[in-house]
């Protein structure tokens, strides 16, 4: 542990050689907090909160629209109180909406500017989700890019695709699967994958025990 | 949400094309091409202004505007697909005389 680093700035900066974008990083926090605009628990605390929010979230609200009709139509019409309902805190989003799959209709998420994505409710987005293939193709060739991820859609059910440009964070709200109709809540929360909430996989399918 | 929103869902409308420096949210497939209102949002910042560090007033209605991809790509995988862009209002006009009926 470099001693005279740590006295010098009050906390640890890594050992290995660093980037040119780390750097950087590191010379700007630590003029923030220099500055005093944001102190080093701030950082700390939004490391830690950036991190809390996981898929997890979303799965408990799919698993719980599944199970309970009423909070399905409340997490459809009013999406941020339903989250605030089940202790999740949404009020980060500007404005959340909800896409409900059926058997006819499938939604799937893509955010072609940058990576606009529901973090309160699923965490950071993968890095797919951020690459330009999956920005460039989703739009032209959801069906090919959903085949890539093992989902073969018949031409007759309708595939939308949002582009999600502007305020609104889209979550999708998959099928429940066949078979787990005695399922408990939280057995079905297991089978909500982060990616059947962006739409591009259905979601795990009810293993017979 | 919206108390006077200049479009209605249901009715056609083009994305415009205009070729402008800054922060657009309106990405460029999708302008010149011509959809329908799908929903009203609601009124929102404007984010041109905001990624300047200004106060984004006065807001601007954002629509969820569809399109047949066959309308923006030429060709569609299903004849039923859709994609849907949210767009805001100062980005669109009215397609009313140019096509009627849609879905």
């Amino acid at each position: 542990m470099n001693e005279a680093a740590k006295a010098e700035h009050g906390h640890d900066h890594p050992k290995h050689e660093l980037s040119y974008c780390a750097k950087r990083i590191y010379a700007i926090r630590d003029l923030l907090i220099e500055k005093g605009v944001v102190s080093e628990k701030d950082i700390q605390c939004q490391i830690e909160y950036q991190e809390a929010r996981s898929p997890a979230n979303g799965a408990k609200l799919v698993a719980r629209a599944w199970v309970d009709p009423d909070f399905k139509t409340r997490f459809i019409g009013d999406p941020k109180s339903a989250c605030a309902e089940m202790g999740i805190d949404a009020t980060a989003i500007n404005e959340f909406v909800v896409l409900e799959n059926t058997e006819r209709v499938r939604h799937m998420v893509v955010c072609t500017l940058c990576s606009c994505y529901p973090r309160p409710i699923l965490g950071r987005p993968p890095d797919w989700y951020k690459s330009f293939n999956y920005r460039r193709r989703s739009v032209v060739d959801p069906r090919g890019v959903m085949r890539e991820f093992g989902l073969n859609l018949p031409d007759e059910v309708e595939v939308r695709v949002h582009d999600s440009t502007a305020d609104i964070r889209y979550l999708v709200l998959p099928v429940r699967p066949k078979g787990t109709e005695n399922w408990s809540e939280a057995d079905l929360a297991k089978l909500v994958t982060r990616d059947s909430m962006i739409g591009v996989m259905d979601p795990l399918n009810a293993i017979p025990e | 949400m919206s108390s006077a929103s200049r479009f209605n869902p249901g009715d056609p409308v083009t994305v415009k094309f205009e070729d402008r420096p800054g922060h657009i949210r309106t990405p460029w497939y999708i302008r010149g091409k011509t959809g329908w209102v799908e929903r009203v949002h609601g009124d929102f910042r404007n984010p041109e202004s905001l990624a300047f560090g200004r106060d984004g007033l006065p807001k601007k209605t954002l629509y969820l505007v569809a399109f047949n991809p066959s309308d923006v790509w030429g060709q569609s995988a299903g004849p039923k697909d859709k994609l849907l862009v949210d767009i805001y209002d100062h980005w669109l006009e009215s397609a009313a005389e140019e096509r009627n009926g849609h879905e």
